[in-house]
């Protein structure tokens, strides 16, 4: 029990924090916050503990988001069946995709996930009698107050963590980080890496593709942009594990909240301070400033990415021994 | 029948383009195992350095080759040289760090060029952008024949520097075994450098080249890099002359699709492409080649 | 009976012919050297038996079966275990760790993996060494790795790659009490070895090739006595 201590009181606060905090846009952001650590402990089991680095997260995201949205659209239902089969729709693309690009020793799968990401994106864009194209797809949102949205995505975030502390205390976690080691050693002691390659793919697409379900119902729109995007889902999924810890339990759940935070600054340019000072000012340059800033948040994205891998390669968690290290000497 | 024929003029002339891109990105895969997810954004660059010199400096796209493709050889050797060559000595989980570092890379050229241009799109006119001549009742764009002849001169002169010198032959060691190179005494991370620079220097011509037939914006990089992309896996991760054929296929592919298909599928040819590769012939049309 | 028998095998790596009409049989409980100068395709052998690679021609068999067409995983479930040349610990585990993953194949809850890993790593002598990170061991550690990690599939044989190569004196002469210990609890063992002490003190019959040809096969005082094999080896300045 005692090294779940820290988890177990973060846990009770994230329980109460809503009701402490009630102000909408703060609840919006711990949302997303809680989106996003199931889309990295996703990728972070098939990445950081089966070592196969997927450049797809979007296609299964946007797959989950499309099957809530769809089931709601053509067939009336409500968009909350899309939470329990947005998963498995996303496995059931994860699955022959998988078939094909594991085999395949190497970069192809890698690669591979890249363009799946892009063909999804290009089939929910041109197959406009089912997708409506480019417009879109919107729907009717189920609850006012953000709180059921808030505990459902909870409930999901702390799911995920349960089922990769399960996993890695399993066989089959035995197994993904022998494949990720070494796949010819893995092989040599009769693990079948092909198949167990699969299963982490297919968790990982199942928790993906949940979590768009969740973010179709939440946000109430989607269009092919959004939910397939490389920068803003595959990349930030990447970038959520690895500045967070690759291969570490806790990594995604941290990188999940710096993440969040850092894109929110620079979206909001600063939570409005340059606002404030191009006030304090009045002058046209620094509205200038705070226009870019606020534009500037995938530059941002991109320079942080470098600094990042240059940096902390093993994320937050991973190099906390290095981080706490370079604080004391400073 | 003439409608196939024009296509296969421009198919065939568009891929001596792409041929040039996909030798880039190849050439990059051979020696440092990794996509260079960066690699249509630095076509970009190299598209924009050619807008401004055309824009304000009246300098004819086809002269700016001495400075697209010198700038972005820099361009690439500043890449590597701080942010790829010191990955390679930092030890971390996931070997893919490379590529995405690439991606970020990418995403910085990218907004750099958003930042000072803005994301409208611009194109250079020439008077020669719209010129056509006729073989045997099949037009022939002006531009994409010149384009045409300098890639071909382009790849040509590559593989006489690969084939014939010596730092060519030391880029063909790295690309083999670089370990073993090392011991030889070949140092690995320049050659690496070089062969980025190289790349990127490649790439920029066949943006500069493109420049006067087509239009630009700062995201134009992406659909380029997994252009490229496709290329190098049709052609065989690493492979000069699979590179050539995937870049003329693709190039015939996309006009094939174009015409025969419909405009909106262009784009999509290329994934499709990817996904027979990947389904009949993994590892490319090296498999069939052999080198 | 043969557990192991080669048939006419060959393998092509291009224009190369790696091994080239190898045949040979395995008897249970013997230790089988397979000798040869460096490149001479011992390794490659070794991977065309546990298919890290497909055979150019021949057929496998083991313990009467089939075995050519099988995956990795699936011969090493029936019994084949292995140790590579160049080591392949899964480094960023710990040693008892790399032993878990492996005993997984036959056990398959977590207490009942752990206890055969703990067993096999006081059988192999790294009890030591359980919670070491496997990438921080030295040579003879990592090589004795191998060994524990292929036994804790529990296979029937073993195919061992220079288990000795890099090991000092003293450590020699662990490595052979280990293999020793290995064959009496009842596994049969190829070895693959460039030392001579080790492979003519310990092995029942020995197979020597070169350039992927056999050319001969006995005891190890007639492999030691053929003129072809005096041959190979000095022709290479080899020997030890
Ligand atoms: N995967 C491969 N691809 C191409 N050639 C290979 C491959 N593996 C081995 N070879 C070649 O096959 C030949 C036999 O190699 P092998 O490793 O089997 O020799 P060996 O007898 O184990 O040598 P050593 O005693 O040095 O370990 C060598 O010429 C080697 O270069
Ligand atoms: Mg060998």
């Amino acid at each position: 029990m005692r090294e779940h201590r820290i988890p177990l009181i973060l846990l009770a606060l994230l329980l109460v924090l809503p009701l402490v905090v009630t102000e909408p846009y703060f609840q919006h952001l711990m949302i997303l916050v809680l989106l996003w650590v199931t889309i990295g402990t996703g990728w972070n089991l098939l990445a950081g503990y089966t070592g196969q680095v997927s450049f797809g997260a979007a296609a299964f995201f946007g797959v989950g988001a499309y099957t809530a949205g769809l089931l709601s659209h053509h067939l009336g239902l409500s968009a909350w069946w899309g939470m329990a089969l947005g998963g498995a729709v996303a496995v059931l693309i994860a699955f022959p995709f998988g078939w094909i690009a594991f085999p395949l020793r190497g970069a192809y799968f890698a690669l591979g996930s890249l363009a799946l990401g892009e063909v999804m994106r290009q089939v929910a864009t041109s197959w406009e009698s089912l997708t409506e194209g480019m417009v879109g797809i919107l729907i009717m949102q189920t609850f006012i107050s953000k709180l059921p949205y808030y505990y459902i995505a909870l409930a999901l975030a702390v799911g995920s963590i349960l089922l990769v502390q399960a996993v890695t205390r399993s066989k089959l976690g035995y197994y993904f980080v022998s494949i990720r080691e070494d796949q010819d050693a893995a092989a040599s002691i009769g693990i079948n890496t092909t198949k167990y390659k699969m299963i982490s793919l297919c968790m990982h697409a199942f928790l993906t593709g949940t979590a768009g379900a969740l973010y179709m119902n939440y946000m109430g729109f989607i269009d092919p942009h959004v939910v397939f995007s490389l920068h803003d889902i595959s990349i930030m999924a990447i970038l959520v594990a690895i500045v967070g810890g690759v291969g570490t339990l806790y990594g995604p759940a941290v990188g999940a909240l710096i993440m969040v935070a850092l894109q929110e600054v620079f979206r909001s340019a600063g939570f409005g301070a340059l606002q404030a000072l191009t006030d304090a000012m009045g002058g046209g340059f620094m509205t200038v400033v705070t226009k870019y800033v606020s534009q500037a948040h995938v530059l941002a994205f991109g320079i942080l990415v470098v600094v990042v891998i240059m940096n902390l390669p093993n994320g937050v968690v991973g190099d906390w021994a290095r981080i706490k290290r370079a604080f004391r000497r400073g | 029948m003439e409608v196939f024929f024009q296509t296969l003029v421009a198919g065939v002339l568009k891929g001596g383009l792409y041929a040039l891109i996909g030798i880039g990105m190849t050439l990059i895969m051979g020696v440092m195992g990794i996509i260079n997810l960066a690699h249509g954004q630095m076509m970009m660059l190299a598209m924009y350095l050619t807008y401004v010199c055309f824009h304000f400096l009246g300098i004819d796209p086809y002269v700016t080759l001495l400075v697209s493709v010198p700038c972005l050889f820099l361009v690439g050797v500043g890449v590597q040289k701080y942010t790829l060559n010191p990955l390679l000595k930092i030890e971390s989980l996931l070997p893919e760090n490379q590529v995405l570092m690439t991606v970020g890379v990418g995403m910085v050229l990218t907004e750099v060029a958003r930042f000072i241009f803005t994301s409208n799109y611009v194109s250079v006119k020439t008077s020669y952008s719209d010129a056509t001549f006729f073989i045997g009742g099949i037009s022939f764009s002006v531009a994409l024949t010149i384009a045409f002849g300098f890639a071909c001169a382009l790849t040509a002169g590559m593989f006489w520097f690969l084939l014939k010198t010596d730092l060519g032959r030391s880029i063909r060691a790295v690309a083999q075994d670089a370990e073993a190179a090392s011991l030889m005494g070949v140092n690995a991370d320049r050659i690496r450098t070089i062969t980025m620079g190289m790349g990127a220097g490649l790439v920029a011509a066949a943006g500069t080249l493109l420049l006067p037939i087509y239009y630009l914006f700062p995201d134009i990089g992406g659909p380029f890099t997994r252009k490229a992309f496709v290329i190098t896996i049709l052609g065989g991760l690493g492979s000069t002359v699979g590179a050539i054929l995937g870049g003329v296929t693709l190039g015939l592919a996309e006009a094939f699709g174009a015409t025969y298909i419909g405009m909106d599928y262009e784009d999509m040819m290329g994934l499709v492409i990817f996904i027979l590769v990947l389904l009949f012939l993994p590892g490319g049309f090296k498999r069939l080649t052999k080198v | 009976m043969a557990i192991l028998e080669l048939h006419g095998v060959c393998k092509n790596f291009g224009g190369l012919r790696a091994v080239d009409n190898v045949s040979f049989a395995v008897e249970e409980g013997e230790i089988f050297g397979l000798i040869g100068p460096n490149g001479s395709g011992k390794t490659t052998t070794f991977n065309l038996i546990s298919h890290v690679f497909p055979v150019t021609c021949g057929k496998v068999m083991f313990k009467g079966q089939d075995i050519t067409g099988l995956k990795t995983f699936q011969i090493c479930a029936l019994g084949v275990g292995r140790t590579f040349q160049v080591v392949k610990p899964l480094k960023r585990m710990t040693v008892l760790d790399n032993v878990i993953a492996s005993a997984f194949l036959r056990h398959g809850s977590m207490k009942q993996a752990r206890a055969q890993a703990e067993k096999w790593l006081d059988f192999c002598g790294l009890t030591p060494y359980a919670g070491h990170l496997a990438r921080g061991l030295s040579i003879a550690s990592r090589k004795r790795l191998e060994i524990t990690r292929a036994m804790a599939t529990e296979p029937t044989l073993l195919l061992l790659d220079e288990t000795a190569a890099g090991l000092n004196p003293g450590e020699l002469d662990e490595a052979i009490a280990l293999i020793l210990k290995i064959r009496k609890s009842g596994v049969t063992i190829v070895i693959v070895e460039h030392i001579m002490k080790v492979i003519m003190s310990i092995s029942d019959r020995i197979h020597c090739i070169n350039h992927g040809q056999t050319i001969a096969e006995g005891t190890p005082q007639e492999v030691a006595r053929d003129s072809k094999v005096i041959e190979a080896y000095l022709g290479h300045g080899g020997g030890h």
